[in-house]
């Protein structure tokens, strides 16, 4: 069997004292889309920062396509990831094309490639062309999200980290995104994880979903095999959109 | 415009050219050590401390002193490249200036630029890992970009303190704005004084509004703006510089001067001879008293005027006085043998340390003497000119009498004698050829026991100028032609308040009186 895009062996990683990730191992193969779940605190972030080398963990071993990370370039890997952060961070003093073409001009991509790469990308987050001029500062916050999955994909990268990527959008502009960003995984065959509080969110687009709790993974599997869960831990997190789901029914039943 | 207004514009070209020189070259070798040192203190915990304090340690240093303290450091370290790799290079002038004010410089440099790099927030410094920039990278085109409003900050500071400083410099024998203020000082000619202090001043805003609108370019990310305060500075500094194309090509012969009137009047003299025979004449004032003597020996400067005592004790550390033709007799001897310098000879005239009081004052004590001064002594204040307290003559009177005064004052010359004729001070230490001792009402005592050595005015030749023939022969008829009465009215009528001559004009109705011309 072929390499998995990505495999962790027995990660473990502590902040003074404090186990952030406990004995992680994790695979995931080309064209997967993995949800990570779990409340906060759990371990998320460090998780997918020791995918792309931000985090060195203590123990274990990382690979990405078969190489080991340690022996890696940091730089020239995570060219090769894209990355979206919780807290964004887009460049203040970059304009938004500038911002999503960076990776691409790391990579020594002439100007006008990167324009057309910037241009594409708008398009795909559903923002106007105009705002490619702007300046991060005179963004909504949604908008910046937006921006910051236009810098992640840039450079055509096969392994998309997203550390929350829509959560300050509006239901509309989430749905549409997530389905739209879901087509291009699948069109691409992107491996992509991403780390979601939304239940339903990771319910509806992934296709593995696992879940995190104090930096151990308790739970690794399809949505229809982790509804079957009897896991106290998995049913709980299941039970809030369940619940959600069932009260407004019958709200907009009683309004009907 | 008075004649005094247009004397000092007629100077400004190439003081403000040398003034721009020094502080531009100063302040572009302090962005280069200070960026990386910054770069370095934000990045390593360790050093930062030590590079902070270091800067913040150089600025507690007093201008003057770091600007003076580097020529006998440069002096050795000029000596030693000279021995090693037979290249020795010049202690004075442009040098120790733009070393001083080049790490006067780095104080707020290096502190904003620590700052900024420091509070470029920990999310963009990883965005930039995460998109996969090198730590080079990082720094270039995160770090630095988003610290530049910081750091313009800083260097406009830097700009403002150095071109304020750099008018220290004429001490050590670097021209610039501060020619006027020290010489206006010297002369009491507050016109120049006000003149050097707004040149520079005026120099400082002009520099810092431009330097302001780079600053604000980098806020705003306003490109052009940036552009206009950059193009402005550099065509200001080209402006500034085009008068030394001229003025910089070496002179041929330099004229060396301390920082009193009668110095500047026998240089602006000297020079005037040396050009008369068809040589180029340039001059060096304001020179310290310590720095004048070993900027000729080492070649810095071709000649000048000393005084035969100050010789005596200062550079051949003698405390005996053997009599005024002694004196002079061994220096000459000691001074050609040691340093291979040429005494060419005595002017003709004393300019010995003498204390004075006012005429009413000394005849009501009944002081006529340093004995006399000695017995009043512990209800007086002795006002000295700002070495006088730490020179071998003011230990030799004090030993010889047994001074015991209520209080001592150090001022600058001209402040001296106010302070004397005011009544702030009883006494104070003069020069026998001073004019302002007869226009002042004020009396010199006797030395009795002879304690003060004897002060000939000698003048002085460097050792390659000893065989020079055109200058000897400039300066051949001044020696013993100058009396202490012609120089004293020649000095009075540059340190006077009203009808003020400058020294050139001085030096030349000096010539006339004497039939020199
Ligand atoms: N640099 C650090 N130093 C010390 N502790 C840290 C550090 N980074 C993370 N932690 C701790 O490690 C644990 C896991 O953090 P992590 O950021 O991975 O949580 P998360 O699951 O992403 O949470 P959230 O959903 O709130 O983003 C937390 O308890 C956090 O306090
Ligand atoms: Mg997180």
């Amino acid at each position: 069997m072929a390499d998995p895009r990505i495999a962790l062996e027995r990660i473990t990683k502590t902040y003074g004292g404090h186990q952030a990730l406990a004995d992680v191992s994790l695979q995931i193969a080309a064209g997967e889309f993995v949800a990570l779940v779990g409340a906060s605190g759990s371990g998320k972030t460090t998780l997918l920062k020791t995918i792309n080398g931000l985090i060195k963990p203590d123990s274990g071993e990382v690979r990405i396509e078969g190489e080991s990370v340690g022996d890696l370039t940091p730089h020239l890997l995570r060219r090769r990831i894209g990355y979206v952060f919780q807290e964004v961070g887009l460049f203040p003093h970059l304009t938004v094309a500038e911002n999503i073409g960076i990776t691409p001009k790391l990579l020594g991509w002439d100007k006008a490639r990167r324009a057309v790469r910037a241009a594409e990308l708008l398009d795909l987050v559903a923002l106007p062309q105009e705002m490619g001029g702007r300046f991060p500062a005179a963004l909504s916050g949604g908008q910046q999200q937006r921006v910051g999955v236009a810098r992640a994909l840039a450079a055509e990268p096969h392994i998309v980290l997203m550390d929350e990527p829509f959560g300050a959008l509006d239901p509309l502009t989430r749905d549409s995104l997530g389905d739209d960003y879901r087509a291009l995984h699948e069109r691409l065959n992107l491996s992509t994880v991403m780390v979601t509080h939304d239940m339903t969110e990771a319910l509806l687009l992934a296709d593995r979903i696992v879940v995190v709790a104090d930096g151990r993974l308790i739970a690794d599997g399809t949505p229809q095999a982790l509804a079957a869960s009897t896991d106290p831990a998995v049913a709980a997190l299941l039970a809030a959109p369940r619940r959600q789901a069932e009260r407004l029914r019958a709200r907009l039943g009683e309004t009907a | 415009m008075s004649p005094q207004v247009e004397a000092a514009f007629a100077r400004l070209p190439e003081y403000l050219a040398w003034h721009v020189l020094l502080s531009a070259s100063a302040l572009g070798l302090g962005l280069l050590i200070s960026l990386p040192l910054a770069v370095a203190a934000s990045r390593n915990r360790h050093i930062r401390w030590p590079v902070l304090a270091g800067a913040s340690l150089i600025q507690t240093i007093p201008s003057l002193a770091l600007l003076a303290l580097f020529f006998p450091l440069l002096l050795v370290i000029s000596a030693a490249s000279e021995d090693l790799l037979g290249y020795g290079f010049s202690a004075l002038g442009f040098l120790p200036a733009l070393l001083a004010l080049t790490l006067y410089s780095m104080l707020p440099i290096v502190r904003n630029g620590t700052t900024g790099i420091l509070s470029v927030s920990p999310a963009i410094i990883q965005a930039a890992e995460g998109v996969g920039m090198t730590p080079r990278q990082r720094l270039l085109q995160v770090e630095l970009p988003l610290a530049a409003p910081v750091i313009m900050a800083g260097v406009r500071t830097a700009a403002v303190w150095t071109i304020g400083a750099a008018t220290l410099s004429t001490p050590v024998g670097q021209t610039s704005l501060g020619n006027y203020i020290f010489s206006g000082l010297q002369t009491e000619n507050w016109v120049l004084v006000l003149f050097g202090c707004g040149a520079s001043a005026l120099l400082a805003m002009v520099t810092d509004q431009l330097l302001g609108l780079i600053e604000a370019g980098a806020a705003k990310r306003d490109i052009r703006r940036a552009a206009i305060g950059a193009a402005g500075i550099l065509i200001g500094i080209i402006v500034a510089l085009t008068p030394l194309i001229s003025f910089g090509k070496p002179a041929s012969y330099v004229v060396g001067a301390k920082n009193f009137s009668e110095q500047y009047i026998l240089a602006e003299m000297m020079a005037e001879r040396i050009e008369d025979l068809g040589g180029e004449a340039r001059m060096k004032e304001d020179l310290g008293s310590a720095i004048a003597y070993r900027a000729l020996a080492s070649g810095e400067l071709d000649v000048y005027v000393d005084y035969s005592g100050t010789l005596w004790a200062n550079v051949l550390n003698r405390e005996d006085n053997p009599g005024r033709e002694a004196v002079l007799e061994e220096l000459t001897t000691e001074l050609a043998e040691r340093d291979g310098v040429l005494v060419l000879g005595s002017l003709g005239f004393e300019n010995a340390y003498a204390l004075a009081m006012r005429q009413d004052r000394a005849t009501a004590l009944g002081i006529e003497s340093l004995d006399d001064l000695a017995r009043r002594s512990g209800g007086l204040t002795m006002g000295g000119d700002l070495e006088f307290f730490a020179r071998p003559e003011w230990t030799a009177i004090n030993e010889a009498y047994g001074f015991d005064f209520r209080a001592r004052r150090s001022y600058q010359p001209t402040f001296m004698f106010r302070a004397v004729t005011s009544g702030d001070v009883d006494v104070i230490s003069a020069f026998s050829s001073d004019g302002r001792i007869a226009a002042d009402n004020l009396v010199t005592l006797a030395d009795p026991r002879q304690a003060l050595p004897p002060y000939d005015a000698v003048v002085l030749i460097a050792p390659d100028r000893v065989n020079d023939a055109r200058l000897l022969a400039a300066l051949r008829p001044l020696i013993g032609a100058i009396s202490v009465e012609a120089m004293r009215d020649a000095n009075y009528s540059v340190d006077r308040d009203v009808d003020k001559l400058r020294p050139v004009e001085a030096a030349r109705s000096l010539s006339q009186t004497l039939g020199l011309d």
